[in-house]
């Protein structure tokens, strides 16, 4: 028996992966040792920093184009920009997480497994200091989420859609105030990733299958035997077309689009809204990292026969994402809807065939990142004594009551609305330049069409807050603590900064579109 | 002949260029400048100007004047006598490139100088006039926005320049005439001028578009060299364009009907915008434009035309009218009427009419002025009918007024003499009969005018007193508003004389306004017939006038027939234009409303209302039991493996 010959490791390139898992190790022991009056503060230090340092090494690696351990794990362009995206991003969404003065004790409920609606429950959500276990949890989703984007085979791929979710299902249970919505929300997110997960796992069996048939090369999961075993492959592959099915499903599960959409709108809605916001960024951004990656490395032979499909189902999300948003009269879900026609915009991205295409899904991601951050920002501050008040009815007249907030919310709106000057309106131009571009002219039709769809709720809550008369319900608006207005400010300056003056963050994204293999 | 070859000119024949301007006339945009500062200082400064404010403006225009002058006799040491200033480039769009430049041309410099020295006496007089108006501040401030934007549009040195000013003007005339907007007929009459300016405006817009597409520049430099090259009717429907734009912003016909409505604003703003200086802006573009107007001996047909039935519709009606501003106001689009004629006549002709137009503003703005202080004695009481014997109560403005009326009925030695009446003699001077239809046109409406001015000074000032019971002792206005009165005078006695030999001389450096190439046409009378024809048509419309009103008139309005009838209606202009544009125009409104509401509001509200209701069916799959959702991500996953199953066996693509 031979030695065990272990692949050579780059710890450097993984060094961000790394430090957001040993910071989560690090808050694991913090709940043991530290006293719980600190906790809080500590837990927070140590995630940010971790964040921080972890953003710090993908800027030093900003160069690296290279293939490590084992060929597990790809770290290139697209894998640094978006590890980085994700980063930014989470520190906005931790900084969201960490807020503790608009409510007493914070967003999160202070022990989890208390009765829901009993009376315990009710004395503990009057103000004890809320479970700063999420710190934790969130390290462990960002780390996953870092694997994820730069997974560079499919086992390892499911290995990071695992370690990203689950700690998502627990925080999404998190919630401090209606804690059966909250809890419901978590136990079907929980029920239909675990069923995806399955598609997806049973996917990845069929394409090794695949791989396996093809005469010469050695079978595996791994994205450039994949990419070989496409572009030789002698025979009808329906291995590889029902494995490539069954793994897109996966990840547009994660990916909330339609119609594996379902769970968006009720898991938006349940769960605490820093957490929504961390989901409707980063999680965006992971799973269209992976997208990305799966159909521009793994499976590029098969373009021409994916891409009419991904492409119906792009159509579907955006055109179920923008007409069911148009009734729904709870913010949260408005936004939920809005996310889900935006998963559509991306896979417009995702299938237009060329760099461009990589470029402008990323810089996409980015962009709606920075917004819908800033836009679930506002929602934590729209509030009354039971909590958040997120029906609309409670919206109107908000313009008066808080011109301020109301004016910054009408800005982020414009922006989902992609008006000029406004960094959604530079985000599709340049998905749709790149679908036009690489001949997809159908989905950039569908995409314009949605478009105008999708605008009117935006611009009905526009209306609500702005022309109509305060009623004796609507809430005003906290005053926010310096975190949430940290977090709102980054936001809303980088959505304003992204319509104004696009060209950097276009240009780092246009150099950082060329996987490896 | 090779040397003659190389050293022919490279330019085509009637190549129109301008120097830079240099040294002192570089600072011409402090013309613009410093009236269009204390506009903005005025308007902003808001209420802590309402003591000085008035003043502010008043010196502001005195200095332009001043400044004026410098650089007219800075312009008469220089070779061409034209200058031209480029201060930036003000479009740059593609092909098109607007230079924010000046010029300043003995045009121009005429302009200049009525626009400031009148506009100077005017704001003068305005001090008192509006002294007990609360909004004095806020009038001087737009009066100082006219009269900076007014000198843009004299001054600038390509038709985007002219249009950025023409509209400006517009604004100003628009905000003077609704000055009193609490008045329902200022308001009205505002809205009318604006919107009958707009027709004229589109046509000035859509010319320079032409100049634009086929010269690919609004340069007048590059426009007047390059017409040459154009076709017959390009030039015609350019020249046409522009006509549109002049009649427009002159009055004259076809869009006449907003100028005597105008007179609801000040009396001052009647006098400076809509006698002296805004409504020559149309006089002023085709004189500016006189290369284009030249090229096309069509086009000069019809702005003579136009000039001539104007004048002669401008004077049937003013001899109908009651209200001594609209007489004074159909005097004005008359005698703008014969202003087109003079530049319609091209040649020599231009200047004539540019003369005409000096001394008009002259006497115009004194008759005004004139009539401003009657009201000012009178209670704003603005019927003839209700005046006489006013002499004996209000000396100056009687005899300040006699020199106006004198001027323009064109006796000699007064201005409108010698202005008017070469206008006259150059109607002649044409090759066929159209000779006879225009001179005699021109000699007519000098008789109609005597007619209808005669009248006018008598029943105002002469004859039995037929003031209404509340005034018992009309007085006279204070100084400040004579003295400017008498100067005017003073301009309108000798500004003629002074002014018929050296302007023509003047102005021939400006560009294409030399006359001297064209060869005199022989008139088909005698100048000398001519002359004592038009001396004698002016006598006898005097006399008649005097004869009939010399012992007043009825104060109410009597039974007349139906050339009076006609008059008094503003010969059914109105009413041509009502069921001509405003009914089918109404017509086109409620229809285009009428398919709007239903044909593109129904298609839209249709398909919101689809999204709408297919929102709310599709909301309904949205159970909120993880069983249902499973169900749909299994279908859909069924769904997807499908098609691509399809896909690979080859049904689908």
């Amino acid at each position: 028996m031979s030695e065990l010959k272990l692949p050579p490791i780059d710890y450097a390139a993984l060094a961000p992966t790394l430090i957001l898992l040993g910071a989560a190790l690090v808050g694991v022991l913090v709940e043991a040792f530290v006293p719980r009056r600190r906790r809080h503060v500590v837990q927070l230090a140590v995630a940010l920093l971790a964040v921080l340092g972890a953003l710090t090494m993908v800027v030093l690696n900003a160069n690296d184009r290279l293939i490590t351990i084992g060929g597990a794990i790809a770290i290139d362009g697209p894998a640094l920009f978006l590890q980085g995206a994700i980063l930014v991003l989470a520190a906005m969404a931790l900084l969201l997480i960490g807020e503790r003065t608009v409510e007493r004790g914070g967003a999160f409920v202070a022990q989890a497994a208390v009765t829901a609606e009993s009376v315990d429950d009710r004395r503990q959500a009057e103000g004890a200091p809320g479970a700063t276990e999420v710190y934790p949890l969130t390290s462990f989703a960002v780390g996953g989420m870092l694997i994820f984007v730069a997974a560079n085979d499919l086992l390892t791929m499911f290995i990071a859609l695992e370690v990203l979710s689950l700690p998502l299902y627990l925080l999404c249970a998190l919630a401090r105030r209606r804690r059966l919505l909250s809890q419901e929300a978590a136990m079907k997110y929980f029920l239909l990733g675990a069923y995806a997960s399955a598609f997806f796992l049973f996917g990845v069996a069929l394409v090794y299958g695949f791989t396996a048939g093809v005469p010469g090369r050695s079978a595996g999961v791994d994205f450039a035997t994949i990419h070989a075993a496409v572009a030789e492959s002698p025979s009808s592959p329906v291995l590889l077309f029902g494995g490539m099915a069954l793994i897109a499903i996966g990840l547009l599960f994660k990916a909330g689009a339609a119609p594996f959409h379902v769970w968006t709108p009720d898991v938006y809605q349940g769960a605490p809204t820093p957490i929504t916001g961390f989901m409707a960024a980063c999680t965006k951004v992971a799973a269209f990292g992976a997208l990305l990656r799966v159909f521009h490395v793994a499976f590029e032979g098969a373009r021409w026969d994916f891409t009419p499909v991904l492409g119906t189902v792009a159509v579907l999300t955006m055109l179920v994402g923008a007409v069911l948003a148009v009734t729904q009269t709870d913010i949260k879900r408005l936004l939920a809807y809005s996310s889900i026609a935006n998963a559509g915009y991306l896979l417009v991205g995702v299938l237009a065939p060329t760099s461009d295409g990589v470029s402008g899904t990323m810089f996409y991601l980015v962009a709606y990142g920075f917004s819908v951050l800033a836009a679930f920002a506002v929602v934590t501050l729209v509030r009354d004594a039971d909590g958040e008040a997120t029906h609309l009815s409670r919206w109107a007249g908000l313009g008066q009551r808080s011109p301020f907030y109301a004016g910054l919310f009408t800005f982020i709106l414009l922006a989902f609305a992609g008006i000029p000057l406004t960094s959604g309106f530079t985000s599709k131009f340049a998905v749709f330049s790149a679908a036009f571009d690489g001949g997809q002219g159908w989905l950039v039709i569908a995409g314009v069409l949605t478009s105008m769809v999708l605008a009117f709720p935006y611009l009905r809550v526009v209306v609500l807050m702005w022309l109509s008369e305060p009623g004796e319900s609507t809430p005003a608006v906290v005053m926010p603590g310096w975190l949430t207005s940290a977090a709102l400010t980054i936001g809303v300056v980088a959505t304003l900064v992204l319509g104004v003056f696009p060209q950097p963050l276009l240009d780092l994204a246009a150099g950082a579109a060329e996987f490896v293999r | 002949m090779m040397e003659i070859l190389a050293k022919a000119p490279v330019e085509p024949v009637g190549a129109v260029t301008y120097a830079t301007a240099e040294g002192l006339l570089g600072s011409v945009w402090l013309l613009v400048a410093i009236p269009l500062v204390s506009a903005a200082i005025l308007l902003l400064l808001g209420r802590r100007a309402d003591r000085w404010g008035h003043w502010l403006g008043v010196a502001s225009v005195g200095v332009a004047f001043l400044l004026g002058l410098t650089y007219f006799f800075q312009l008469r040491g220089l070779e061409n006598r034209s200058v031209e200033l480029s201060l930036w480039d003000f479009i740059a769009v593609g092909d098109l490139r607007v230079d924010f430049g000046l010029l300043f041309d003995p045009l121009a410099a005429v302009f200049v100088l009525l626009i400031t020295g009148v506009g100077f006496l005017i704001h003068l007089y305005a001090v008192e006039y509006m002294s007990h108006d609360p909004g004095r501040r806020r009038f001087f401030a737009y009066f100082n926005l006219f009269v900076a934007a007014m000198l843009l549009l004299v001054l600038g040195n390509n038709y985007v320049m002219l249009f950025f000013g023409w509209e400006g003007v517009g604004l100003a005339s628009y905000l003077l005439i609704s000055f009193w907007y609490v008045r329902p007929a200022a308001a009205t009459a505002g809205k009318k001028a604006f919107l009958m300016n707009r027709v004229g405006d589109a046509g000035l817009l859509i010319g320079i578009f032409i100049m634009f597409a086929t010269l690919g520049t609004t340069q007048y430099d590059e426009v007047f060299t390059g017409v040459g090259s154009l076709t017959a009717t390009t030039v015609l429907l350019l020249g046409l364009l522009l006509l549109l734009g002049a009649a427009g912003k002159s009055g004259q016909f076809p869009l006449q009907a907003w100028l005597p409505d105008a007179m609801e604003g000040p009396t001052p703003v009647s006098a400076l915008i809509h006698a002296a200086t805004m409504v020559t802006a149309g006089v002023y573009l085709i004189a500016r434009s006189n290369p284009i107007f030249s090229a096309n001996s069509t086009l000069q047909l019809v702005v003579v035309s136009v000039g001539a039935l104007t004048l002669l519709l401008g004077a049937v009606i003013g001899m109908a009218k009651d209200d001594i501003k609209r007489v004074l106001a159909w005097s004005t689009v008359s005698q703008i009427g014969y202003m087109f004629l003079g530049v319609g006549l091209g040649g020599a002709a231009y200047a004539l009419a540019i003369v005409h137009l000096l001394a008009h503003g002259f006497f115009k703005a004194n008759m005004f002025l004139g009539a401003g202080s009657v009201m000012h004695g009178m209670k704003d009481q603005v019927d003839i009918r209700r005046f006489g014997g006013l002499a004996k109560y209000m000396k100056i403005t009687w005899l300040t007024f006699m020199a106006g009326w004198l001027a323009i009925i064109g006796l000699p030695p007064f201005s409108g003499f010698f202005s008017k009446e070469p206008i006259i003699v150059a109607a002649f001077e044409r090759d066929d009969w159209t000779a006879w239809l225009f001179g005699l046109a021109a000699l007519l409406g000098a008789g109609l005018t005597a007619f209808y001015m005669t009248r006018l000074f008598v029943l105002t000032f002469h004859g039995p007193a037929r003031w209404t019971e509340e005034i018992d002792h009309p007085h006279e206005s204070p100084k400040l508003m004579t003295i400017p009165l008498i100067l005017l005078a003073v301009g309108s006695i000798g500004a003629g004389a002074l002014m018929v030999g050296p302007v023509p001389e003047w102005l021939e450096a400006t560009a294409g306004l030399g006359g001297g190439s064209e060869a005199a046409h022989e008139t088909v009378l005698s100048h000398l017939a001519i002359t004592i024809l038009s001396i004698g048509v002016t006598v006898i419309g005097a006399g008649l006038a005097w004869f009939l009103f010399r012992r007043g008139t009825a104060t109410e309005p009597q039974p007349a027939g139906v050339l009076v009838t006609a008059a008094r209606k503003n010969l059914y202009t109105d009413a041509v234009n009502e069921t001509v544009f405003e009914k089918p125009g109404i017509f086109l409104t409620r229809a285009l409303v009428y398919l709007d509401n239903r044909g593109i509001d129904g298609l839209v509200n249709a398909l919101a209302a689809g999204v709408g209701g297919g929102s709310g069916r599709l909301r309904r799959l949205q159970t909120g039991f993880v069983r249902s959702y499973a169900t749909s991500i299994l279908a859909g996953a069924l769904l997807v493996v499908a098609a691509f199953l399809a896909v690979e066996a080859g049904w689908l693509m």
